[in-house]
């Protein structure tokens, strides 16, 4: 059974203007780790809270455990949250913010005292029982706000980019320990991010949303490889997808597989072009290499190869070079959909 | 460089020019007053040492306005909190013509004090009461047998701390109404979805959250409240028999009216120590709530 199902839901904050969530029709799986992946604007924040019980729907339906939720307050839906901001309760202690939820349900003092351990003991913070939120570090607050979440056993258990306000090391760590934690306790989590890295590493399934619709829904590999249209392609990944208009349909590849012909070459058939590189990018590990094709159907087009940098030798800016994109590997959309089409031949 | 260096004390100037002429000096006078023997009109001055201070002390009006003075400060601070807090409670959240109450609700700060009250004398009066003309009407109480607000004791001392709440409670309103537009919206969510119902949100949450804001603002009243003398001065005047006389107006009835300005000083002077602690803790929760 769903964890919690959207049908139709739209949002629209003033009449007459566009949805800020437009039909959506999501459903989510026991255990499951969702995340909802767009830009800013795209929804994805105001979906969560129609979710929580924050915002109310214009219309649609909500299902948390096959009972539709619409019209019950935030905390008879029986769902936990992560803000942001973390939104902990500055004038109270890290144990107090930790048994709120549990004193605010009626639970007696010692299983009180049993949840908040296990809670704490699980994240690692039973020493700072007794601090308050403005003594602790980023880091710290976030780990309190999510024992706080899971502190009485969820269905449901959302997060709302619950990472951002930490330092870029940090995040990273922070991200493999949420995801393990996740894995560990088996609560349904929804969780809200425009961080791409974040949704590939942590999702089992990524929800792409652009504008307030949903662009597609499927595993890190699914959205990346196999993406639904331009939109998810130039989205994920970075650089994004190379796009490039032909006839009546656009051709992309990744720019990872552009790579100088003869250099870690993928099976199958190969198409070739000549490519002039304009200037470069060093990251260390790889080369970003800018250029533009010279000649063939995409003449004067611009692209973005990205090769290993034990394999630069001699990719200098303003030198051409053949290079080369597996068949495979090359996706095709619809001019005027943008939709992605059945794959066709370009001419080797 | 040069011009910096007498710019900065002349901008400065007028400030330290007003407070010392307007409060610094009269301050001083006032101490320098209680140990004298300076009347309104008489020449000359006589130091007496503390003479002034043991007849206060031995002064039975003096000991009732005291006591007067902690009554009619604390209760109307108390009723103050209450009905600021409970006014900025509901005043916070939109709805349909919220602005037209919040200016109904400034409105008698925003007028003059001695008007408001000259409009509550007629309201309190003992032959053209307003509110005596209801209860009659609705037969609360007999046409011949009327209560007498300013007149009776307790009903006088009633009277003014009511009047005063009126006054004092839209400033607290505003103050306590930034406090909570001050808490972040997140917090309040948050406490929605772990469950916390209204009442557990209000007591627990945001009214703590709220507790640096309150006590500036109680401190604060009381402090003015504790100083001032308007209502009681136009209500009253101390009647009937001092029962509602307080401090600073049995000082302006002893120095400025009763031209006794050496006794009058000393009595404003038992202010000076309470005042002192009061400020000290104004000034120390408004840097905790800085903090916070």
């Amino acid at each position: 059974m769903a964890v919690v199902e959207t049908r139709k839901l739209t949002k629209i904050f003033k009449r007459g203007n566009v949805g800020a969530v437009v039909n959506v029709d999501l459903e989510s799986r026991e255990g499951e780790f969702l995340v909802l992946l767009g830009p800013s604007g795209s929804g994805k924040t105001t979906l969560l809270r129609m979710i929580a019980g924050l915002e109310e729907p214009t219309s649609g339906e909500i299902l948390i455990g096959g009972r539709v939720v619409n019209d019950l307050t935030p905390r008879e839906r029986g769902i936990a949250m992560v803000f942001q901001s973390y939104a902990l309760y500055p004038h109270l202690t890290v144990y107090k913010n930790i048994v709120f939820p549990l004193k605010a349900q009626g639970v007696p003092k010692e299983k009180r005292e049993r949840q908040a351990e296990w809670a704490a003991s699980l994240l690692g913070i039973k020493h700072l029982f007794h601090r308050r939120p403005r003594e602790l570090s980023g880091g710290e607050r976030q780990r309190v706000a999510v024992a706080r979440a899971i502190v009485r056993e969820p269905l449901l258990f959302l997060l709302d980019e619950p990472l951002s306000n930490l330092d870029a090391k940090l995040r990273a760590s922070a991200r493999e320990e949420l995801e393990q934690f996740q894995k560990r306790i088996g609560t349904t989590a929804i969780y809200v991010t425009h961080d791409q890295v974040e949704a590939m590493a942590m999702g089992d399934r990524v929800v792409v949303m652009s504008l307030g619709s949903v662009r597609q829904i499927g595993t890190p590999a699914d959205v990346y490889d196999e993406p639904a249209d331009t939109f998810v392609a130039t989205f994920l990944g970075s650089p994004p997808m190379n796009l490039l208009p032909a006839d009546d349909f656009i051709v992309g590849f990744r720019p990872e597989h552009f790579l100088p012909a003869g250099v870690a070459e993928r099976p199958g058939e190969h198409v070739s072009f000549r490519f002039h590189i304009t200037h470069s990018e060093y990251l260390g590990a790889e080369r970003i290499l800018y250029g533009v094709f010279d000649g063939g159907l995409f003449h004067d087009r611009k692209a973005v190869s990205r090769i290993p940098s034990t394999h630069d030798a001699g990719m200098n800016d303003a030198s051409t070079h053949t290079f080369a994109v597996a068949q495979q590997d090359l996706k095709f959309f619809d001019r005027q959909t943008e939709k992605r089409t059945a794959p066709r031949r370009l001419p080797s | 460089m040069r011009q910096q260096r007498w710019l900065g004390p002349v901008m400065f100037m007028p400030a330290i020019i007003y407070i010392v002429a307007l409060v610094g000096v009269p301050f001083l006078m006032a101490f320098v007053y209680s140990v004298g023997d300076v009347k309104v009109g008489s020449e000359g001055y006589h130091f007496v040492g503390l003479h002034n201070f043991k007849s206060v002390l031995q002064n039975p009006t003096f000991l009732l306005a005291l006591r007067n003075s902690f009554l009619f400060t604390i209760v109307s601070q108390i009723l103050v909190l209450i009905s600021a807090t409970m006014l900025s409670l509901a005043l916070k959240n939109a709805f349909p013509g919220r602005r037209f109450f919040r200016f109904l609700i400034l409105l008698p700060w925003v007028a003059p004090v001695s008007i408001g009250s000259i409009g509550w004398k007629w309201i309190l009066d003992s032959l053209y009461s307003v509110i005596n003309w209801v209860l009659v009407r609705f037969h609360f109480v007999s046409q011949f047998d009327t209560p007498v607000w300013l007149g009776e004791p307790k009903l006088a001392m009633m009277s003014v701390i009511l009047v005063h709440t009126w006054h004092m409670m839209p400033f607290a309103t505003v103050i306590l109404l930034a406090g909570l537009t001050a808490i972040p919206k997140d917090i309040i969510e948050a406490a929605a979805v772990d469950g916390s119902g209204f009442f557990r949100t209000q007591f627990q949450i945001i009214l703590p959250m709220m507790l640096p804001i309150i006590s500036v603002a109680v401190l604060f009243g009381a402090i003015f409240t504790f100083t001032d003398m308007t209502v009681i001065y136009i209500l009253t005047r101390g009647g009937p028999y001092d029962t509602t006389q307080v401090i600073p107006s049995l000082a302006f009835f002893t120095g400025i009216l009763g031209s006794d300005l050496a006794e009058g000083a000393a009595i404003s002077i038992f202010m000076v120590p309470l005042l002192v602690i009061a400020t000290y803790f104004v000034l120390r929760q408004a840097h905790r709530a800085e903090v916070t």
